[in-house]
Formats: structure tokens, sequence, C-alpha cells
């Protein structure tokens, strides 16, 4: 594939607002999980974005407010990513940029606080409720698109926990084909009792902050985290030199044991960056924390891989953002390229003995110039994207 | 300008059922009754999967299989792209409920409530292993799937399965997101012309509205549908092959428009 250029990026999530905040974190070793006290639910541990309950939209937007989209919009107000595509859409043109962005469950909690609220004689729901500005998949991408004053093809893309990942290949096929010359990616998913409760009923969240990799390793920590990226053909910052995707045609809320699709994915992703393994020197992994999916994950990195090269899980320190995590991930690859900095494991006490690949257990430094990352998500898709340092 | 060559396709709404008796419809060929139509089982779903799947899924699959046979394409032997805007309203409300009331959640309804679940069940009924991806444009969930499915056959060089389906949400949520009928339809597209191929799409993404007019089906007696349900949109390209005319007119897209050429095979 022709590689594009992250000429822009930003995340918030619970390490912090912004790649300094986030660098920091990484380097200081110091995670943002805390104890569930998210609406009365005291299940294990969150990742919580501390200053979203007191975010306002713009006057103008306020229809879309909810808690995913005040997420989104803190992530446009940081590290001038809302004036880097403002200066964009006035080099290309506003209708020239799209906006492909994901999220798994868009602004449910407006709709769960909506349902305790419904009239007890009618059950109709509350007279301010706006389903379609909240709730409704697309809305990500609406508020986004008109937050930034774009005028490009948008769409919200749901892949489950795969879908910020997945944004890369479909903008990617966007821009090839020339139906716009930039994109804006990424994407946004906030707390709400939806994931809270339904990772609960299968037993995937661990009653301690998650251990990606750890031998005691017991679940998840949901965290919530919203992140983007300015796409472009060319400019200056990181690439996107390569992306796979794949389907493990297998189950809906289990990985294949033989890791089929995630290797199908990974191998596409290097084929498609014209790239061989050994040129790979680090990967951030999907690496949930739970049982299966770590297991899964080590099993493709030895296949592709081999037993060397670094490879660790970044969701001890933020949670997993779920339909959120690949922009994270994407974000934490491009500070990994230009700092030189391979984040350990954290939480980590024992590493799963079971385990053959080269999980780190402490920062490294170490200059590299091409990482991937994997997210992986229910349904069975899968999505691996490489990226490189700039020139 | 990107383009596409339809080679199957398959629809299922009020009064259509399946492709053969569609195309009869919409070509005008027979009477239009719109009565609610049951989509068949997808024979591709193993019995345990059809018991766990809902009304949205059912239907998805249901015109996802019948698009690839009638393209000679084996059930997902090629890549696919997955578009509703309701997804599946019945598992969303009963979880709701669920919520409100602070008790546990069903797992078997949490992983059918994600977005996805019919690209899901659709790999997994075909032991797929092929890229799939799922999108919502809300009411422009048509044409946003159809740029995005042509753009990805076009840069992959290779046909790719594109399936759009909305069913009625339950109440309360009916009451904010009202749907008219259950509606799916899906088409094989493939970047080069083959031996089957019904017409060729060109597409352009536009600044500047289109109107409803623009996107309205010859048909009166389904343009209510067309005007209510975001995956009969399709209407008007699905009645142009009906009538293997060419045809030009566009799909809103928030304050864009895809333009749409359709030159028949």
């Amino acid at each position: 594939m022709r590689p594009l250029v992250l000429t822009a990026t930003t995340v918030i999530s619970a390490i912090g607002r912004g790649a300094a905040e986030t660098l920091a974190a990484l380097r200081g070793r110091r995670g943002g999980l805390v104890p569930c006290d998210f609406q009365g639910i005291a299940t294990g541990f969150i990742g919580r974005v501390p200053d979203v309950e007191a975010h306002a939209l713009p006057p103008a937007l306020a229809g879309f407010d909810c808690r995913n989209n005040r997420l989104a919009d803190l992530a446009l107000r940081t590290d001038g990513f809302a004036a880097a595509v403002a200066a964009a859409r006035d080099r290309l043109g506003a209708a020239r940029i799209a906006v492909v962005l994901g999220s798994s469950t868009s602004g449910i909690l407006s709709t769960e606080e909506a349902y305790r609220a419904r009239d007890p004689g009618t059950g109709a729901l509350p007279a301010g409720f706006d389903y379609d500005r909240t709730h409704e998949m697309f809305s990500l991408a609406h508020f986004v698109r008109a937050a930034l004053g774009l005028r490009g093809p948008a769409m919200t893309v749901s892949t489950a926990c795969a879908s910020s990942a997945q944004t890369f290949i479909d903008a990617r096929h966007l821009i090839e084909a020339g139906v716009c010359d930039a994109a804006i990616v990424g994407g946004a998913d906030s707390l709400c009792g939806m994931t809270l409760r339904g990772f609960a009923s299968l037993e995937l969240i661990s009653p301690v902050p998650c251990a990606p990799c750890d031998a005691a390793r017991a679940g998840i920590s949901i965290g919530e985290a919203a992140g983007f990226a300015l796409l472009e053909r060319d400019g200056d910052g990181v690439a996107l030199v390569g992306s796979g995707a794949s389907s493990d045609g297998y189950h809906m809320s289990a990985p294949h044991p033989e890791a089929e699709g995630a290797i199908a994915a990974m191998r596409a992703a290097l084929a498609g960056a014209g790239l061989s393994p050994a040129d790979i020197g680090y990967v951030n992994l999907h690496g949930t924390g739970t049982r299966a999916n770590d297991a899964m994950e080590d099993r493709a990195m030895l296949a592709v891989f081999g037993a060397g090269t670094p490879c660790s899980s970044t969701k001890g320190w933020t949670g997993h953002a779920l339909g959120a995590c690949g922009i994270v991930a994407a974000v934490i690859c491009g500070l990994c390229l230009r700092h030189g900095l391979l984040p350990g494991g954290l939480n980590i006490a024992t590493l799963d003995p079971g385990f053959g690949a080269n999980v780190l257990l402490r920062n490294t430094d170490a200059p590299v110039r091409r990482v991937m990352s994997n997210a992986f998500g229910f349904g069975g898709t899968n999505c691996s994207l490489v990226f490189a340092a700039g020139a | 300008m990107m383009q596409a060559f339809i080679c199957g396709v398959a629809v299922c709404g009020p009064g259509l059922d399946g492709w053969a008796e569609g195309r009869a419809i919409l070509a005008g060929e027979r009477a239009y009754e719109p009565r609610p139509i049951q989509p068949s089982v997808p024979s591709i779903l193993a019995p345990n999967e059809r018991r766990r799947t809902g009304a949205a899924v059912r239907l998805a699959l249901s015109v996802a299989q019948q698009a690839s046979e009638m393209a000679g394409i084996a059930p997902g032997a090629i890549p696919s792209l997955f578009a509703t805007s309701n997804s599946d309203g019945a598992v969303m409300h009963a979880i709701l409920q669920t919520l409100a009331r602070d008790e546990p959640v069903s797992p078997t309804q949490f992983h059918n409530s994600v977005h996805n679940a019919a690209s899901g069940y659709w790999s997994i009924a075909t032991g797929s292993r092929q890229p799939t991806s799922c999108l919502s444009g809300h009411d422009a969930t048509a044409a946003a799937a159809l740029l995005k499915a042509v753009a990805a056959g076009q840069v992959e060089q290779s046909p790719i399965l594109l399936c759009v389906y909305e069913v009625p949400m339950p109440e309360p949520l009916a009451s904010r997101r009202p749907t008219v009928g259950s509606f799916g339809a899906a088409l094989v597209l493939a970047p080069r012309a083959g031996a089957g191929a019904l017409a060729r799409l060109s597409l352009a993404y536009r600044a500047g509205a289109a109107t409803m007019a623009q996107e309205a089906p010859r048909g009166a007696a389904w343009r209510e549908l067309a005007a209510g349900n975001p995956a009969a949109r399709l209407l008007r390209l699905l009645e142009t092959l009906a009538l293997g005319v060419a045809d030009v007119f566009a799909l809103r897209l928030l304050d864009g428009q895809l333009e749409i050429t359709v030159d028949p095979c």
C-alpha cells in the first residue's frame, strides 16, 4: 500500500490528556486504573477520564451532548488537533476530508439514563432525550464532522473492540480511491452500564487492575478514551505503512484458540507494508488481560514473529478502551517511534510461564523504526496496523 | 469517479421476498402487495446459531447468502461490509431494560448487542477468514456503505459483498427512531465486469445536498418505504437494476451527496 501520514494526532485516556501526559505516564509507569465507582457498579477497576462530567460542548452543538461526544470534544481540543484540521481544511477543502470514526457503544449511557427516567405510566422516554444525536451509532462521526467544520463523507465504523483500528483501513480505501484527500480517523468509547455489566456477565472483569500477560491475569479493566488522527497522503509525522484485517469465523465472543484470524491479520499487514517480521521493532498487543485473548495472541506472535520481537500491552495503564483501543494504541505507537520508548507491560507480577513471545516487563529505551499494533473484537474481527517513523 | 460491477443482488422487504419476485415487482411486471416478509432462515446458519440470532441478523444473512449465490460466489469467500443504523433494537431494548432494573445482563444478549453482530455471525456461519467491516451513517447509511464498499473493491482489486439492513426498533426507542418496515438488500460488487454482471456503477461524492426527489424511486407504491427505512434508500438502485435501464440519481449524505450512474451490462 501507499503510505499515509498521521499529520496530527490527539488522545485522552485515564493516563492523561495529550501526548506529553501520556508519554510521562508510560515513562513513569503510572497507570490510570481505579476501583470502579461508576453508576453504582463496584466490580473491578476502571480507567476513567476525570474531566468529562464538567466539560460542555460548544453551544451550537449542544444537541450532541453525551458522555461519548464530550470525551471526543476533549480530544479534539488537545495537542492542537482542531487547529491542524482547520489548516488542512483550508488547504484541501472541507469536502475533501472524510470523517471515519470508530465506536462500540456510542453514547449509550444517555439511553441508559433515559430508560431509568421513563414515565412510570406510559413508559415514554423523557422529553429531552435525543437518541439520534447521542446513542445512534453515527452520532460520533456526525458530531466530529460538525465540530471540525468538514463536509466530506462521514461514517461511524463499529466492529466492537477493533472499531477505531479498522477506521485506518476504511479511510485508506477512501483516500486511495480518490474519494477524499484526507480523513479524520480514530474514535471514542466511554464508560457505561452496558459494557461494565456486559463484560461482568461474561465473567471477564478482573477484580484487580488488569494485568495483561500475567500468569494470574483474571480479565479486563474497562477504560474510556478518545483519540483521532488526521490521515493524509503527504506531510510530516508517523506513517501508516501496512494494514491487515481478517475474521476468525469461529465465535462471537471468544477468540480462535489457534489464533488463525489474528495470524492472518498480522501477516496481511506485513505483506501490505512489504515488510518481513524482522523489520518490526515492537508490537503493541491487543493484550486485554483475559485468559483466552492473551494466550491466543502469544500464539500468534510466536507464529508470525518467533520469540525475539519485543511486545507488550499498554492496557495495564489505560484499561481496555474497547472501540477506542486502536487509536490509543496508534498514538502510543507514535510515541514509541518518536521517543525510542518500548513500554514494558504494567501490573505483571509473573509472566505467564506458558508464553513464548518476548513480552517486555520493563520499559526499554531502544530506537525503533517500525512497529505493529493489534486490535481484535467481538464477532471475531481482527485488525493489525504497521506504523513507521517519519522520514 | 469510482466504478464497480454488480454481479449479485438480493432484496427482502415488505412485499419483496427475494430478487426473483422483487425484480418482477420493481420492474412493474407484477403487482406490489406490501405485506411483512419473514426472511428465509439462512441455511448457512447452524441450528444452535439460528436460535441465538434475532430478526436483524437473520435478515442480513438471508440477503447476504442470496446475493452471494446469485453471483456464483461461495458465501464468505470474499470480503464483506455490513451497514445498519438500528442494528438489533430488540437486543438493545432488552439490555437497557435490564440495566434500568440493575439486573445482570445476559451474556448471549451482550455479545449479540455488538453493532457488527451480523458480520460476526456471517463469518462464523461461512467459516470465513475474509476482512469484514460494519458501519452506520444514520439515515445515510446506504450511501456511506455503497461509497465505502466500492472504494474498498477498487483499492483491493477484489469483489466485495455489501449488506445493508434495517429492522424497526421496539418501543419506546421506536418513538425516537421510527423505521418503516424491515428491509435488507445485498449486492456483490466486483472491480471488473464478469459474465453475469447486471450493471456498471459509477460513484462520486460531491458537496451540496441532494433532494429527496433525487433519490426517490420511480414507483410511488414503495416511496414511503424508501423514505422511512435507511436501507430502503437502495430501492432506486434496485428498481433501476430490475428495469435494466441506465440511470443517474443521488443519495443524500448529510450536506453532501453520492452521485450514482448506472449503466446496464
